[in-house]
């Protein structure tokens, strides 16, 4: 499935449409004073509240609020004057009262858009339809319990931003790149965490196809809970190729919800829209209206930090980077904070951009690791770099050193000590090596002085070599050209 | 003897040492040991813990500066959540239900002085007019062992009424104070909605319930709802107002008093208000007359309303608040559930009530996907008319009066099978819960030989003059004093 979006189908358009749920960074629950970290021991971070004793109330968190509104002026989105807590009410053994508090007729953020960029290098609008306060469910334990389930309370009552957004992707990649997009602003705003194996940050995915040309969407599936990039992309993939399949064999996609098994690469029912539950929702009688004043919103709108874009903008402008390395570095707030220490400490913001969307870049890939769990953290990595900078080493002995580091070997200073790899800057040193290489090649040099250019990358690469690669390039070619003389 | 004293001169005695918390406690454990079995009013009873706050008390009694209620004991609506304590909303769901935490009705009075002398019997989960409903039993009126005391906070009302405790908390959704009050002849107030707290009461429906004191007197009421009353940051619904000494202007005088008479209510009444009833309500009425009051015949013209609105709202709201009583965490759970969903239902089936059972059924029908609107939807729009003819109502008068039920108490039995006939005997009570405003109910009189209870309602955190309304009268009358011959 690597063609073109465009072609990828053939005469069938996607459509996708995306609920991504971030969980808040506030401290405590949405509804109660219990403590939100990740990985305790099972209902231990767990209030009466959270558990839904008989008699208790729940109380909202103002700084969830907080956290939502920061979301909606980010995205320009229009906060609602007054928003509504309901109860989503369905029965399930880590749901504790028997109900959801969500926000289901009047969500606190309503219409805003985020802009997307294509392959193609183009840019494309996708609407956010809206985002709403809600708390999330506890965990069922299948596994270690025989015949039985254990419940797990830690994460009842932790606070969702539920974002929703148009079905204005029509492709597994633009859902992708959407979904990145909102990942790296709900950090850089800092909402959320963004870390995925925690689900702190996942998706539901609506997915469905319908003959290019058409108006009307096609049946959609709903794909539950796909918690990384690349699962959203193989999920999507795989359910629009099982509904192509599907109605080119006569049959008709469903209205259900499905499961992505990443383990087999498919996807599954897992209940259909008629078993689907009917929510009742209705305005929780226990929680006043959410009000927000425009004074309120200024203030938040003034605390807003510098956003992906505007960083991006600024990156090009102050900083005179490309813009496909500025795209890169503020892609992500992680990556972006490591390039200000490494530019700030080099003093070199291209070299530095230059090293981080290159050499670095691809070894996080390669590793499919993120930059928080790089090997060479953003002060030793400045630290190389400037060892270039000062013509301790050249660029190509660099890659070397870094390739020292990640592996532990040391700093930047103790893997050029101990493999000796300090560059030769002795003019007399240097001018040794290129005179045994033109007295062994000459011929050569006399094709070189005869106009071949060519021959100038065979004598300073023999010169490199014979240097075991320490003599300073720029000193080389210039021997090399006095020699020519 | 002590059973004969109000909780304000009780309180005095305590104060200046003529009788002891423990001696007090001691003496209403005893008259529980001793009479409850006629009346089933306790479901449980906090010997040992009663008498340890009292002792407690005690040493802050002679330490000096003690809260005015300090070793005053009471009993506790078994709606109420408390420390240790079961709490078991006279349901077989939570039989086996120890509250690992206090209500803030509880911690209040706790703070305040008060000792508990245990949990009150009442309908389950709060849902009846009689008692009836009960996991643990009818409780009985102690005026007529074969009558029902009113419900859902029955066992508060017979306790008082029988002097069991000097007063008790009660709640009240849609006149489960106020009801009880009237069928056994004390004094009861449901306040404000918002006014007091209600953590740690077990949710019926949320946007009607509010928690208020049940007493001999409405002086009595005034020093419990002083210890109740207040903003509570645990219950988003409680009101950021500041609670007034509502004992400071029990005595203020009722000239120039404009009294309400809603017509609806009166002559051709609507629930068919007995006779001898009205009559009664009369005689009460010119009493206020001759104190200074002035009679002025009001409408309010969507009361008919009332009834129908009632069981839309509060069934919805409770379907959902009774969720939580799955069999997954607490209370309880059928045996050998072959799976979840087996242990949902008979887990539900098995320890809800047959009325329970009801209610959550007609709720979830109205809460439904495609009768929401109609249902659900509408009633909240017909609740805005029904507050908006109390609005209206207050431009003209003061306070409000009205009769607290068509009848005095029923016969155990005489309506348990006729759920809309047991539903109308709420019929003056419940458009007050639907406003959200306050109300009381005094004794009047008595009809054969049952008290007959007499409603005050007044305009939004009207408490204080309510209680100034209905004490000036009770300084005139002896109604609330008058105890049961079995309990004399």
């Amino acid at each position: 499935m690597s063609s073109a979006a465009s072609n990828e189908w053939g005469q069938w358009e996607v459509v996708i449409g995306l609920e991504i749920h971030a969980q808040l960074a506030t401290r405590s629950k949405i509804f109660s004073g219990a403590s939100t970290a990740y990985g305790a021991e099972p209902n231990t971070q767990t209030s009466v509240v959270d558990i839904a004793l008989p008699g208790v109330l729940p109380v909202l968190n103002k700084e969830a609020v907080h956290m939502a509104v920061k979301f909606g002026m980010a995205i320009k989105a229009e906060v609602a004057d007054r928003s509504v807590f309901d109860r989503k009410n369905y029965f399930y053994p880590d749901l504790p009262k028997g109900y959801q508090i969500s926000q289901f007729d009047l969500p606190i953020v309503g219409p805003g858009t985020i802009d997307i960029e294509l392959e193609s290098g183009e840019t494309k609008t996708i609407g956010v339809t809206r985002a709403h306060l809600e708390e999330d469910a506890g965990k069922s334990l299948h596994e270690d319990y025989a015949g039985m389930t254990g419940i797990d309370l830690n994460r009842a009552g932790t606070p969702l931003l539920e974002i929703v957004s148009e079905p204005d992707m029509r492709s597994a990649k633009e859902a992708v790149a959407y979904m990145k997009k909102i990942h790296t602003l709900v950090q850089y705003i800092g909402i959320c965490d963004g870390n995925m194996q925690e689900g702190s940050f996942r998706c539901d995915a609506n997915v469905s196809v319908r003959p290019k040309g058409q108006e009307e969407y096609g049946t959609r599936a709903e794909l539950k809970n796909i918690n990384s990039f690349r699962f959203v992309e193989r999920a999507i993939n795989i359910e629009v190729e099982r509904q192509i399949d599907l109605i080119e064999d006569g049959g008709e996609v469903v209205q259900e919800t499905r499961l992505y098994d990443s383990v087999k690469n498919e996807t599954r029912s897992m209940r259909s829209k008629e078993e689907a539950n009917d929510y009742r929702y209705f305005p929780d009688p226990d929680l006043l209206p959410v009000v927000i004043t425009e004074e309120y919103r200024q203030q938040v709108r003034a605390e807003l930090p510098e956003l992906p874009e505007q960083k991006q903008k600024r990156f090009m402008e102050e900083l005179g980077l490309s813009a496909y390395d500025a795209g890169v570095i503020t892609a992500s707030l992680a990556l972006s904070s490591y390039f200000d220490t490494v530019a700030e400490k080099t003093g070199d913001a291209k070299l530095s951009a230059n090293w981080i969307t290159g050499e670095l870049s691809a070894r996080l890939n390669r590793e499919e690791i993120d930059i928080a769990d790089a090997a060479v953290d953003a002060g030793a990595f400045a630290l190389l770099l400037s060892r270039i900078k000062d013509n301790t080493i050249s660029g190509k002995i660099a890659k070397d050193v870094l390739d020292a580091m990640w592996k532990g070997e040391g700093s930047a200073d103790e893997v050029i000590e101990s493999k000796g790899l300090k560059q030769i800057t002795d003019t007399g040193a240097i001018e040794a090596f290129v005179d045994e290489v033109i007295a062994n090649n000459p011929s050569q040099f006399e094709e070189l002085k005869g106009g071949k250019d060519k021959m100038m990358g065979f004598f300073v690469g023999q010169v490199m070599k014979m240097s075991k690669g320490k003599a300073n390039p720029a000193q080389v070619n210039e021997l090399i050209r006095q020699k020519m003389k | 003897m002590y059973h004969t004293k109000s909780v304000t001169e009780l309180s005095a005695m305590l104060q200046a040492g003529e009788v002891s918390s423990v001696e007090l406690t001691r003496y209403f454990l005893d008259r529980i040991k001793n009479s409850d079995e006629k009346l089933n009013s306790f479901i449980t009873v906090c010997e040992e813990q009663a008498l340890a706050q009292a002792k407690e008390c005690d040493e802050r009694l002679k330490a000096g500066n003690a809260p005015a209620l300090t070793g005053v004991p009471v009993a506790h609506k078994d709606i109420f959540c408390t420390d240790g304590v079961k709490t078991s909303c006279a349901s077989k769901m939570l039989d086996n239900f120890i509250s690992p935490y206090d209500a803030t009705v509880v911690t209040n009075m706790r703070a305040a002085g008060v000792v508990m002398l245990g949990k009150t019997n009442m309908d389950e989960f709060a849902m009846g007019s009689s008692n009836e409903t009960s996991y643990y039993g009818a409780v009985k009126n102690p005026w007529n062992l074969k009558a029902v005391p009113g419900g859902s906070s029955g066992g508060s009302a017979a306790a008082v009424a029988a002097r069991l405790a000097p007063a008790a908390t009660g709640t009240d959704t849609g006149g489960s104070i106020r009801q009880p009050a009237a069928f056994c002849g004390i004094t009861g107030i449901k306040p404000t909605y918002g006014r007091v707290s209600r953590f740690g009461m077990i949710a019926f429906a949320s946007s009607l319930d509010q928690a208020g004191p049940m007493g001999q007197s409405a002086s009595d009421c005034a020093l419990l709802l002083n210890a109740m009353a207040g903003f509570d940051e645990k219950d988003s619904t409680s009101i950021e107002k500041a609670v007034p000494d509502y004992s400071a202007d029990l005595d203020k005088p009722l000239d120039g008093l404009r009294i309400g008479l809603p017509k609806e209510y009166f002559a051709h009444a609507e629930g068919g208000m007995n006779a001898e009833v009205e009559a009664i309500i009369k005689t009460a009425l010119d009493q206020y007359k001759a104190m200074g009051a002035e009679l002025v015949e009001i409408e309010l013209p969507n009361s008919a309303l009332s009834v129908p609105v009632y069981y839309v709202v509060a069934p919805a709201e409770c379907s959902t608040n009774l969720s939580r009583f799955d069999g997954v965490r607490y209370g309880y759970r059928c045996e050998d559930p072959k799976d979840l969903n087996d242990l949902y239902t008979r887990s539900r089936g098995e320890a809800f009530g047959e009325e329970v059972q009801r209610r959550i059924m007609v709720g979830t029908y109205a809460l439904s996907s495609g009768y929401y609107d109609a249902y659900y939807l509408k009633a909240q729009q017909l609740r805005q008319l029904i507050s908006d003819d109390f609005k209206n109502a207050y431009e003209k008068v003061d306070v409000i009066m009205a009769p607290a039920t068509p009848e005095t108490a029923f016969n155990i039995g005489e309506k348990s099978d006729d759920p809309i006939s047991m539903y109308l005997s709420d019929i003056y009570t419940i458009a007050v819960n639907l406003a959200g405003i306050p109300a009381m109910s005094i004794p009047v009189g008595f009809s054969d030989g049952m008290p007959v209870g007499m409603q005050i309602i007044g305009n939004h955190f009207e408490e204080a003059r309510l209680l100034n309304v209905a004490h000036k009268y009770q300084q005139q009358t002896d109604w609330h004093t008058t105890l049961p011959e079995e309990f004399k």
